[in-house]
């Protein structure tokens, strides 16, 4: 038997009405589950405008220390929308495989 | 006892019933097919005699939509619908029992258009057989004003929080005049106590109510409402006793007219039951031995009074009011075959799908089902026979 984490109640142990009594845990679901593809950044191209940050209709790209906008990939789902509105093509979606 | 007897309407006063159980919301479109009871509803708040919210909106769906967000903030939730109404709200009435949400609907029996109809059977609620409210038949007017206070009172229970249905058949009992005992409002005050829900939205300790399930939860999910379902049985039958204790009418999962030593029984549910129970008395008089076991809930089955009820019958006459094209016939009869399947001395089971779209079933019709039966007796009777009794061919 696989060990019984939070994520596998038994009918017993659901809340009545299957209700959600913790506000805002959805921050813990892991949506980059969700990923085929990944948002690679070239920082020979980036200039660091940060328009994928303004796009990324998740809000899970990051700034990171030096400056660099990345993606979070516990929540990034791959959808390529900040690849597509880079201006210096500087992010690749490269198959979560590869 | 009382003496607080009024001829009335069913629909007039089972909307009376609705304002002394004082609900807070109700929420219903307002057409055909609608009844008089939101109707009396809507002059009883306009007139201000009850303080609710009433909430004619622009769809069955929305009217159960509405229902369901009403319910979730803790207020005691009603509305009331027949036949295409129902089928329009469809998608919203699987949703309130596995949210938890104790609505109560009476449901005026109409049959599903095609072809377009309006009368009374049982084709729309057989629609929904599987929907997990709990459900229950009525009789006659003073079933219905009492299960109106039952319905509230069981849904809101802690213990069981699912949403009820009341069927009352329609015209055949929602626009009939008839005695109704009224309760006074201290009864209704003693038997329904205040709606204290076990979870609601409220600003105050956040919750989510509806959010998706995962595959991963969702088989336990169904077992969870299944298993409310069920277990509502006991809840169910508090309430009717203590109502009987209130006012002397005791109503039961399964009831039995002339049934003790009855080796031939009929199966109804709703209003005919009455007609059928006219035939019985002839029947009896002929020297037969016939009688009469009612299904008053339909959700959850109860197994163990049915079966009890039948356990020394040698034939059951089951009488449906809906068909299930291309299947074993009746609802009805299918699932009371299921029941006794592989019991000892399992009786022959006749089924006859009756009284389609409001055509009378007569007490001579019900003698005639009686009679074929009897015939049939010693033959095979499989459990996808059935006759659609008086069609002309």
């Amino acid at each position: 038997m696989p060990d019984k984490t939070i994520e596998e109640p038994t009918w017993r142990e659901l809340p009545v009405g299957c209700v959600v009594l913790e506000p805002g845990n959805a921050s813990r679901y892991k949506t980059g589950d969700w990923r085929s593809m990944q948002p690679v950044v070239d920082k020979e191209k980036c200039i660091r405008c940060g328009v994928c940050y303004i796009f990324c209709p998740d809000m899970a790209i990051f700034k990171t220390d030096e400056g660099f906008f990345v993606a979070d990939l516990y929540y990034c789902k791959g959808c390529g929308i900040c690849a597509r509105e880079c201006f210096t093509g500087c992010i690749s979606m490269i198959p979560e495989e590869e | 006892m009382s003496t607080n007897r009024k001829g009335i309407e069913v629909s007039i006063g089972a909307a009376e019933a609705i304002a002394m159980a004082d609900v807070d919301v109700i929420a219903a479109y307002p057409i055909t097919p609608q009844t008089h009871i939101v109707e009396h509803l809507s002059e009883i708040v306009a007139r201000g005699d009850l303080d609710a919210e009433f909430i004619p909106v622009e769809s069955e769906h929305s009217a159960m939509s509405v229902c369901c967000g009403a319910s979730a903030v803790g207020a005691r939730t009603f509305t009331c619908t027949s036949s295409q109404g129902l089928a329009l709200m469809n998608e919203i009435v699987f949703i309130a029992p596995c949210m938890r949400l104790p609505v109560v609907m009476i449901l005026a029996n109409r049959s599903l258009s095609g072809p377009l109809s309006i009368w009374n059977d049982h084709s729309d609620v057989m629609s929904i057989r599987d929907c997990g409210w709990i459900q229950v038949f009525t009789e006659n007017g003073q079933d219905v004003f009492d299960h109106v206070f039952f319905a509230f009172r069981v849904a809101e229970s802690r213990q069981v929080s699912l949403p009820v249905i009341v069927n009352v058949d329609g015209f055949i009992l929602t626009h009939m005049i008839e005695a109704i005992e009224y309760w006074e409002p201290e009864m209704v005050r003693r038997y329904l106590p205040e709606f204290n829900p076990v979870n609601r939205l409220h600003p105050d300790k956040p919750i989510t109510m509806g959010a998706f399930g995962m595959p991963g939860i969702f088989t336990e999910a169904k077992k969870a409402q299944n298993e409310a379902l069920l277990s509502s049985k006991v809840e169910i039958l508090r309430a009717w006793k203590e109502m009987g204790d209130i006012t002397g009418r005791y109503y039961k999962p399964v009831e039995s007219y002339q049934a003790d030593d009855a080796d031939t029984v009929f199966l109804t549910m709703g209003s005919l039951s009455e007609t059928v129970s006219i035939a019985v008395d002839r029947l009896r008089d002929q020297g037969k031995k016939v009688g009469q076991v009612k299904l008053r809930l339909w959700r959850p089955f109860p197994f163990q009074e049915f079966r009890q009820a039948v356990k020394h019958v040698k034939k059951i006459i089951v009488l449906d009011r809906a068909l299930s094209f291309g299947g074993p016939g009746g609802p009805v009869a299918s699932e009371i075959r299921a029941a006794l399947y592989g019991e000892d001395n399992m009786p022959l089971i006749t089924n006859f799908v009756a009284g389609l779209a409001g055509r009378d079933v007569t007490v001579n019709d019900y003698m005639a089902m009686a009679e074929k039966t009897e015939q049939l007796a010693g033959s095979k009777v499989r459990q996808d026979d059935y006759i659609i009794y008086g069609v002309r061919e």
